[in-house]
């Protein structure tokens, strides 16, 4: 097909590790005929198969719809989470914007809350812990009043839109110096802020979710902004002012007695 | 006549109270009794999630897998267009008729009516449901929600979150399964996949899985299992599926004793990015909305090499426009895509693989300013740059065809069952209600369906009245399922054959494109399954399976699963091939007027078929469920 355009050489540095517990390392590998059309995935797709046809370990990462919104796809790319081009995530990210003869270093999200599984694979099952502690509305099913029932303007809803875009892939926290896992948290406390389902629940949210977080050993906001800057879904800092306003404003106002039953 | 193994068990009496008179009559579990009952749930998309976070709250025990690190990135996930309710918000003429008229219609009329007017009834609650959990639908300024019209209806019903509907669903479904894993009520099993279904006393009770990272297989035992598995369209490579969506879970359980029905009913949706390479590894959907503004065209001499914006009027060929005069670009699915091919196969493609025709919004920008097009499709045009490298705005977008949805799937009754009592099949994994074809914005309504007001229901009387024994995963029918898995795994890393995993997986999706796709014919068909039969010997002697079972290894991961595509893939072909008509996403050359419209065949061909497994040697029985329309009037479809 179009393989006359396949004409790049890339030169890669990648972290391989075979376990969380084995010592790990940066491996060289060079990889002819990359076609600029190629995404970056892609290209790790080719060198993998070229390692299966030699008999070697391909080199293990996670990926799955390779169209920007699972959340799935997660590299550390010349030290920028998915690479450094606005609003685009691994998989999304194309060849074109390297030039044949580049050096490109390739590691996984690195954060203590992240523990490595192998090569480029990291466990993030801390950010559903975090979603468990309070990031939800409970509405038992069939509960539900007519959709209409609760009037939304549309600048509250487009507000809680850009919050709820957050796909959850951690490049936040790889990006964060201190690991914070703060701007996905507060994308979900701020979307759910300003809603009004949200409202009964929300002072207890923000206090569980924001325990959670510390103890989950995710660091502090230290307003570097790096989050923000390299979110694939370019959500913004103002979710992490809206869940410090709900946060604080919560333990002023929150508390929940400990009276044992409900009373049935 | 219908095979006895497929009663539909649709209650009687009118068809607007069948579901409520079916759910009064449905046995109830005892709240105190639902905590001692445990339910597999397998996948979290918008059927699982949904499912799994419903039964957990009513108290049963859920066991949920997925193939993924969390549940949240189901493939659901990547719908963008919306879902549809008959709220009639806008006042248009909507109802739950009317909706489930157009489903009917639009399935070409190979669905069943009973379950299609449920899921058109249980639409409106979807809606409800998911603006109480959060979901952020687009709205009015007044702070009504929003909604648009899509293809296939002449109403707007459709509610939409941007381009992002299916995430915020799935997000909706996702959240509501964390809080029951925060009450203990789900117990949640991530990087797993279902490697063979256990069956006891012909009841599904249990799965044997794989931990994807540590390799070992697990034995799960339960009451009930609920399948919610996704469709099959990655049998073909190239689809718009995640790299992960597979068939095996349903396949296993098709071997273990359910039904596939309809397998060849595969929708192709006409506006995807192009393929541009052989290393390409999926292919990514454009919303089809862009079909209002954008003019389809190829040159009209083979091998032009100008550049597309340097053609002249009087050498293109707006050819759905010339063929389709009152429906033009805006034919449906089908009809389009097949009209993409049939340029494509006279060599009329373009790009540099010439499997592509244009997309262009040249006369809409000079009528309409660019403001006004980037304001309905900045976002999607920014897409297309970022995959494709060029600007939409002055280069017309090379569009394609691809693979998107998978109408068929396991077997089910009114009940969500399949044909081996306590197993589920739920959302795209079974035949669903669509028929030979999906409308647009369907998919995910039914997934929550599902889900969501449908098993919660059919379920609770399963478990009420059948007698289910206590059972351990110690019994010989978890082992020998185990051992299984574990031969299959055992005989695959002893061939150290010469070939990749997947380029047995690109000769499959070769032969399903070119024989069992768009268009099909007799002749194809036959040659498709000869080539599959031959390409399912050759994997077994010649692949090549590196690294060990102990280890997370992702080509024994692939391994597997192509396994089952290759079986799956020449089912597909048969069922095609034994369906001598057209409806809906089947075309066969052979039944079609003479201006190449689809001729269904009422008199032979309305009904289900379900085939049964009957060993790697024989050859797979074609079992019937015939379709009774007694409200809706068979008809035509035209869109000329």
């Amino acid at each position: 097909m179009s393989d006359a355009t396949a004409n790049m050489t890339i030169y890669l540095k990648v972290w391989r590790q075979a376990s969380a517990t084995a010592e790990g390392k940066f491996v060289d590998y060079k990889v002819d005929h990359v076609s600029p059309d190629m995404s970056f995935l892609e290209m790790f797709d080719v060198l993998n198969d070229q390692l299966v046809k030699k008999g070697e370990s391909p080199i293990a990462f996670d990926h799955d719809c390779r169209e920007g919104i699972c959340g799935m796809c997660s590299m550390m790319i010349n030290g920028k989470a998915h690479g450094g081009q606005k609003g685009t995530t691994t998989c999304q990210l194309h060849m074109r914007k390297f030039k044949s003869g580049d050096a490109i270093v390739v590691e996984p999200w690195r954060a203590k809350a992240f523990p490595l599984i192998k090569d480029l694979v990291v466990d993030r099952s801390a950010f559903d812990k975090i979603i468990q502690a309070g990031g939800f509305i409970s509405a038992q099913t069939g509960n539900a009043p007519d959709a209409n029932a609760n009037l939304i303007p549309k600048t509250v809803a487009d507000e809680a839109m850009d919050a709820a875009a957050c796909i959850g892939c951690g490049a936040c926290v790889a990006s964060c110096p201190n690991g914070s896992a703060m701007l996905f948290m507060g994308a979900k406390i701020s979307q759910l802020a300003l809603l009004p389902q949200g409202q009964p629940e929300a002072p207890r949210r923000a206090l569980n979710m924001v325990k959670s977080h510390d103890e989950l050993l995710f660091g502090n906001c230290t307003n570097h902004a790096e989050c923000e800057a390299t979110c694939p879904k370019e959500i913004g800092l103002e979710h992490i002012a809206r869940m410090n306003r709900e946060y604080t404003k919560a333990t002023f106002t929150y508390h929940e007695k400990a009276r044992g039953g409900d009373g049935a | 006549m219908t095979s006895s193994k497929l009663d539909s068990k649709v209650p009687s009496g009118d068809l607007y109270a069948k579901w409520d008179k079916h759910k009064f009559e449905s046995k109830l579990v005892n709240p105190a009794n639902k905590r001692k009952f445990t339910v597999i749930v397998v996948g979290t998309g918008l059927a699982g999630g949904s499912a799994a976070a419903t039964l957990a709250e009513l108290g049963y025990n859920v066991h949920a897998f997925c193939i993924q690190d969390t549940p949240r990135r189901a493939h659901s996930i990547a719908a963008q267009g919306g879902i549809n309710g008959a709220k009639n918000y806008q006042n248009d003429g909507d109802s739950i008729k009317r909706l489930f008229y157009d489903t009917i219609k639009g399935g070409d009329y190979r669905s069943r009516e009973a379950n299609v007017y449920r899921l058109a009834q249980v639409s409106n609650n979807i809606i409800d449901q998911m603006v109480a959990q959060g979901v952020p639908f687009a709205r009015e300024y007044g702070g009504y929600l929003d909604n648009r019209s899509f293809g296939g209806s002449q109403v707007s019903r459709t509610f939409y979150a941007r381009g992002q509907t299916g995430q915020q669903l799935l997000l909706g479904a996702y959240s509501g399964m964390m809080k029951m894993v925060n009450k203990g009520k789900i117990k949640m099993f991530s990087r797993r996949e279902m490697m063979d279904l256990v069956v006891v006393n012909n009841q599904a009770r249990g799965i044997i899985t794989r931990n994807l990272v540590t390799g070992e297989l697990e034995r799960h035992v339960a009451d009930a299992v609920l399948l919610c598995t996704g469709g099959y369209g990655n049998v073909f490579f190239l689809s718009t599926n995640a790299m992960a969506s597979n068939v095996t879970a349903a396949w296993r359980s098709h071997k273990r004793g359910a039904y596939m029905a309809n397998p060849c009913f595969t929708q192709i949706h006409p506006t995807c990015i192009p393929v541009h390479g052989d290393y390409q590894s999926k292919l990514t959907l454009m919303s089809e909305s862009l079909r209002n503004d954008g003019r389809v065209w190829v040159p009209k001499k083979q091998n032009e090499t100008r550049k597309p914006e340097e053609i002249p009027e009087e050498d293109r060929d707006y050819y759905l426009e010339r063929v389709y005069p009152s429906f033009g670009n805006l034919a449906p699915r089908d009809v389009s895509s097949r009209q993409a091919k049939y340029r494509c196969d006279e060599g009329l493609g373009v790009g540099t693989t010439k499997k592509a025709v244009y997309l262009d919004f040249r006369d809409s920008i000079k009528r309409d300013g660019l403001s006004t097009i980037a304001g309905k499709y900045g976002n999607l045009f920014e897409m297309y740059e970022r995959i494709v490298g060029e600007d939409p705005y002055k280069t017309p977008m090379m569009i394609y065809p691809a693979v998107h949805y998978t109408m068929g799937g396991l077997w089910v009754d009114y009940n969500l069952q399949s044909t081996i009592p306590g197993l589920h099949v739920l959302g795209e994994a079974n035949f669903s209600d669509h028929g030979a074809n999906r409308l647009g914005a369907s998919a995910l309504m039914q997934g929550l369906a599902d889900g969501y007001f449908v098993i919660p229901y059919t379920l609770s009387n399963y478990l009420a009245s059948n007698k289910i024994d206590k059972l351990t995963t110690d019994h010989d029918a978890f082992k020998e399922a185990e051992t299984r898995v574990k031969l299959a795994d055992d005989k695959l890393f002893g061939l150290k054959g010469k070939r990749s995993v997947d380029d047995f997986h690109k000769a499959l999706g070769h032969y399903m494109w070119e024989e069992v796709g768009m268009a099909r014919n007799e002749a194809g068909l036959k040659k498709a399954i000869t080539g599959i039969r031959k390409l399912k010997e050759e994997f077994w002697q010649d692949v090549n399976v590196p690294g060990t079972a102990g280890e997370y290894n992702f080509e024994l991961h692939k391994a597997n699963r192509v396994a089952d595509f290759l079986e799956l893939g020449e089912l597909m072909a048969l069922d095609a091939l034994e369906r001598n008509e057209s409806c809906g996403g089947h075309f066969r050359e052979e039944f079609q007027t003479s201006d190449g419209e689809a001729v269904r065949n009422d008199e032979s061909f309305c009904h289900v078929a379900a085939w049964e497994w009957s060993g790697e040697k024989a050859a797979p029985i074609r079992h019937v469920e015939e379709l009774k329309f007694e409200n809706v009037q068979l008809a035509t479809r035209s869109y000329k």
